[in-house]
């Protein structure tokens, strides 16, 4: 689903990624851990090509990110939920679902309105079609996100720190809709410092550090056996 | 010391208000002219074509950095001599409006700009990532946004042109400042009548700028829509 091959990335003279070569299969659940500034947002964020990559080439679902045409394509097709949620503040919840789908899938607007009432059902926000997003908590912005990401029907899903900036009573309703998502045989990549959620939904987890992979595997062998140094002084630092 | 006859105030009101009219007709106008005009200086600024980018840096440093009265002599005067044609009766209205909407243009479109620039950069990332095109994203997250932003701004500039406006008796066209100097010549009473003039400036501007003060409120209170 997705072929990652020797991918650098430069901010200027920084290199944050120093060759990056991973692929993610249908289906699979890859959870990316790592201390801040090992690269992993910028990883997750040259998946969808809202980084300009240095080198190095991404293919997802068959078709290579390379000209802008593919990108847009790629896009529609490769959901991403926001540290900050982003919502657009000036719509409702539920204009916020549907923008999309009624400007990029020219879905007439009663279809995608019935997909967004649905969405909004599933991450158990039906009562707030119409409250605007300052009127909603975090949680709840952070599930309308998820919802809009879902309703362009997308193939993967990509979490950049989806809870980070929550209180942490919200974090739980949250991480129940991703692990929904999980079992219904989502392909997602996600960025966390929830390792409870990397190994309970995780199938492979990668740690990353100073733009490389260092270690990945299975979530068992990465938490109860880690090989790498790094990885094992990173565990014992957060667990 | 001749003494001040305060009486013309009166009788200079019809055609005091007459030029107000006019001035009002050419702030509108040039007003109009200027937001068309930035907003599309605003996203060639913005734009990654180089080419655009330099054009729009071009235009907005020339006309922000000359003043507006010599900008409105080139206009009434250098024009038509350049592109050879004949002025027409009402050029000095056309030159006049003319003149300060490619003026205001400049300005306006800074106004845009930091708008649009103002707008957290998670807003365009959310949109692209959806799929939406530069454009789409501009459209329907970004400007909707901006806009409300610069109102306030908008609303300043509007009365700085309407002040400025006065420019244009340089060109004999017939606006409130014109119409004060030559009442003035007729009845040399500069201090009554000048005063009467700013009267009618100040009380257009505090018009003005109390409408921008409400528009300010109100957007405020839903600023976040």
């Amino acid at each position: 689903m997705i072929h990652v091959k020797n991918l650098h990335k430069h901010f200027g003279k920084l290199e944050v990624l120093r060759g990056i070569d991973c692929h993610i299969k249908e289906k699979e659940v890859v959870v990316v851990i790592g201390p801040s500034g090992s690269g992993k947002s910028t990883f997750l964020r040259c998946l969808n090509k809202l980084e300009e990559t240095t080198v190095g080439d991404i293919v997802i679902d068959g078709i290579p990110l390379n000209s802008e045409t593919n990108v847009n394509a790629i896009r529609r097709e490769v959901g991403m939920v926001f540290q900050r949620f982003n919502l657009f503040p000036h719509m409702t919840a539920l204009q916020n679902i549907i923008l999309a789908p009624e400007i990029v899938r020219k879905t007439n607007k009663k279809e995608a309105e019935a997909i967004g009432l649905e969405l909004l059902n599933k991450v158990g926000l039906a009562d707030k079609a119409n409250e605007y997003p300052d009127r909603l908590s975090g949680g709840q912005q952070q599930r309308v996100a998820i919802a809009r990401a879902l309703a362009m029907k997308p193939k993967i899903m990509l979490f950049d720190e989806p809870t980070s900036a929550l209180d942490p009573e919200m974090v739980g309703e949250v991480l129940a809709v991703m692990k929904d998502l999980a079992r219904e045989g989502m392909t997602m990549v996600v960025v966390t410092h929830e390792m409870g959620f990397a190994r309970e939904v995780g199938d492979r987890v990668i740690f990353m550090d100073e733009g490389v992979i260092m270690e990945e595997g299975s979530p068992e062998s990465v938490f109860g056996n880690p090989q790498n140094p790094r990885t094992q002084s990173f565990l014992s630092k957060i667990l | 010391m001749g003494e001040f006859r305060w009486e013309l105030m009166a009788e200079s009101f019809k055609p005091l208000l007459k030029g107000t009219v006019i001035t009002l007709e050419l702030t509108a106008g040039a007003v109009a002219i200027g937001i068309v005009l930035g907003m599309f200086l605003a996203l060639m600024r913005l734009a990654n074509n180089r080419l655009l980018r330099g054009i729009a840096i071009a235009y907005i440093d020339f006309f922000r950095g000359t003043p507006l009265l010599v900008q409105i002599m080139m206009v009434y005067f250098a024009f038509p001599q350049l592109f050879g044609f004949q002025m027409p009766d009402n050029y000095q209205f056309i030159a006049g409006i003319g003149a300060m909407g490619l003026n205001s243009g400049a300005y306006i479109a800074e106004i845009f700009r930091s708008g649009i620039q103002s707008i957290d950069r998670g807003q365009g990332e959310a949109a692209r990532s959806l799929g939406m095109s530069h454009a789409q994203s501009m459209r329907y997250v970004i400007l909707p946004q901006a806009v409300k932003r610069v109102i306030p701004p908008l609303g300043n500039e509007f009365i700085a042109l309407l002040k400025d406006s006065s420019l244009v008796a340089i060109i004999a066209l017939e606006d409130l400042m014109y119409t004060g100097k030559i009442i003035v010549g007729r009845t040399l009473q500069p201090f009554v009548i000048y005063f009467e003039v700013a009267l009618f400036y100040l009380v257009m501007t505090l018009i003005l700028s109390r409408f921008v003060n409400y528009t300010e409120r109100r957007l405020g209170k839903s600023d976040t829509r």
